[in-house]
Formats: structure tokens, C-alpha cells, sequence
């Protein structure tokens, strides 16, 4: 299972590589943001991405909408600190499968991995 | 400046120092800034725009935002290591978000943070909005949350990033 990490925060992304390693998962690719992940999505081929919203040079609405014009499978799961349903629906148009509100606890992200993974048939 | 703009902080702050660093937050009695220096030496720093504009500061001491910081990622960071300023930054982040999920307005967006670290340094907000500071008191020592914030006037609606 491979997982790619989009935020330009360093801090969250070691924080939810953590939770991942936790869960077992281990390949896991890291990126600052949405342009920095569509150069690797490519090479790393990931099973699934956590994307934050709010980030410079490319957000991840943008990265989700480009991301899903040549992919329409690989989960998606945003995690990020715009909680409005404004926010969730334009997420969830774009092409999320889930959605995770900063601040979240280990249990709450490793949750919404499982139910993502099991909704999209992927096998962890 | 409406009391529920503040009181949305204060809801923020404690949502997210629980879940991210299991700390308590005690609210002092909040009262206007007028002056333009930073309460603290930390300073992560959130912009707002769209039909709400403004600025939220989150300022610590050096000690406690250190604490703060290895609560939140596990390990002591120095002051001046980059990661201090990315950690800091995401927690204002997470505190603005929060907030702003409850104004209830589609068309607000929050910058990136911006960090500022040192002793005497200043942090001007727009003139002509009156910035609310709010104490929160913790076992790592206290913390402020400064809100200036106002409605929009004669301005267009756009968020800058809405990301």
C-alpha cells in the first residue's frame, strides 16, 4: 500500500506518517504541495492520498480536480482546517472519497483510512 | 466586533490544544489591545479575507510555545529551526480554521501563516479594527489569541486562497 502526503506542513505530515506507520502502512511519499504531488503521483503510483486544502503554489482542491481529470479510483481523503459544508461539498464535487477536520485524534484519521479504503475496494 | 466572532475562538483554542496536545485551555477576561507590540515572543500569524478581513495572532513565550511545540510533535525543537516556525504556524492554522468554520460565511478565506519569533517584535493589524485579546491560560504557561477582525465594506467578496 502506497500513501502519499500532501501538506505543506512538515509537522502534519510527520504527524499523520506516524498514525500511518502505526497502521502498518510503510511506503509512504511526501509532498509540500498540490504541484509537488502531480510530479510524483506518477513515479510513486499511490493507492491512496491524504491531501491538506490550504497550501501554496497549487491548493488541493486544484490538485484534487486535476489529480481526478486522468484518475478517477485512487481514494482521496482531504484533511484540513476549512470545516465549513461549503467547504466539504465543493471537496466532495471535486472528487473526495472523505474528508478530516484539523485538529483530528490518531483514532479519527486511522478510522476514516479504513472506511475509505474498505468504500473504494481497495485492501489494505 | 461581534462577541461571537470571539467566542468561536475561544471554542477553537480549546477544541484544538485538547485534541492535539490533550492540554486544558482556562479563558481570562479578554480586553482590547491598543498597543502595536507583541504580547509574546512567538507570533504565528493568520490573515483573513473575503467578506470578513483582518488578522489572528496566536503569541506565546519562547517557554511555553517550546513546550507547546514538543507536545505537539513529540520531540524538542529549537527556536530556530524551521520546523518551530512550521509547527506554530499550524496551530494558528487549526485555531483559524476552526474558528472560521463558525461565521457561517462561505465566501472567508485564511492565508498560510506567517511566524515570527524574537523579542520586541511587532505585529500590526489594520488600523480602524479594534483587536480583541483573548488569554488562555495552560499547564505550559499562557498564551494569547489576538482577533481584529470586521466586515468587509465596499470590498469584493473573494477569498484570496480559499485553501
Amino acid at each position: 500500500m502506497r500513501i502519499l502526503l500532501i501538506d505543506d506542513s512538515k509537522t502534519m505530515r510527520n504527524i499523520q506518517k506516524s498514525i500511518l506507520k502505526q497502521l502498518g502502512y510503510t511506503e509512504i511519499e511526501e509532498a509540500c504541495d498540490g504541484q509537488d504531488a502531480l510530479s510524483k503521483v506518477g513515479a510513486f503510483k499511490p493507492d491512496l492520498c491524504l491531501v491538506d486544502w490550504n497550501m501554496p503554489v497549487m491548493d488541493g482542491l486544484t490538485f484534487v480536480k486535476t489529480f481526478r481529470s486522468t484518475n478517477k479510483t485512487t481514494p482521496l481523503i482531504m484533511v484540513t482546517t476549512e470545516a465549513e459544508k461549503s467547504r466539504v461539498i465543493d471537496a466532495i464535487k471535486a472528487g473526495v472519497n472523505n474528508y478530516v477536520v484539523k485538529p483530528f485524534t490518531p483514532d479519527l484519521l486511522s478510522e476514516r483510512i479504513t472506511e475509505t479504503l474498505a468504500k473504494c475496494g481497495v485492501s489494505s | 466586533m461581534d462577541p461571537t466572532y470571539i467566542s468561536a475562538f475561544v471554542t477553537s483554542i480549546q477544541n484544538v490544544f485538547s485534541t492535539m496536545f490533550q492540554l486544558p485551555v482556562e479563558i481570562g477576561e479578554p480586553r482590547i489591545k491598543t498597543d502595536r507590540a507583541a504580547t509574546h515572543d512567538v507570533s504565528g500569524i493568520i490573515g483573513v479575507s473575503g467578506s470578513m478581513v483582518g488578522t489572528i495572532v496566536l503569541s506565546m513565550p519562547t517557554e511555553t510555545a517550546t513546550t507547546v511545540i514538543s507536545l505537539f510533535t513529540g520531540m524538542q525543537i529549537e527556536t530556530d529551526s524551521p520546523d518551530f516556525a512550521d509547527a506554530v504556524g499550524e496551530i494558528v492554522n487549526m485555531i483559524s480554521g476552526g474558528a472560521k468554520a463558525t461565521f457561517q460565511r462561505k465566501d472567508v478565506g485564511i492565508s498560510c501563516p506567517s511566524v515570527v519569533i524574537g523579542p520586541g517584535h511587532i505585529v500590526s493589524h489594520q488600523s480602524g479594527t479594534p483587536c480583541v485579546l483573548i488569554p488562555c491560560i495552560t499547564d505550559c504557561g499562557e498564551v494569547v489569541i489576538e482577533v481584529s477582525l470586521r466586515e468587509a465594506v465596499e470590498e469584493s467578496a473573494v477569498p484570496s486562497n480559499a485553501a
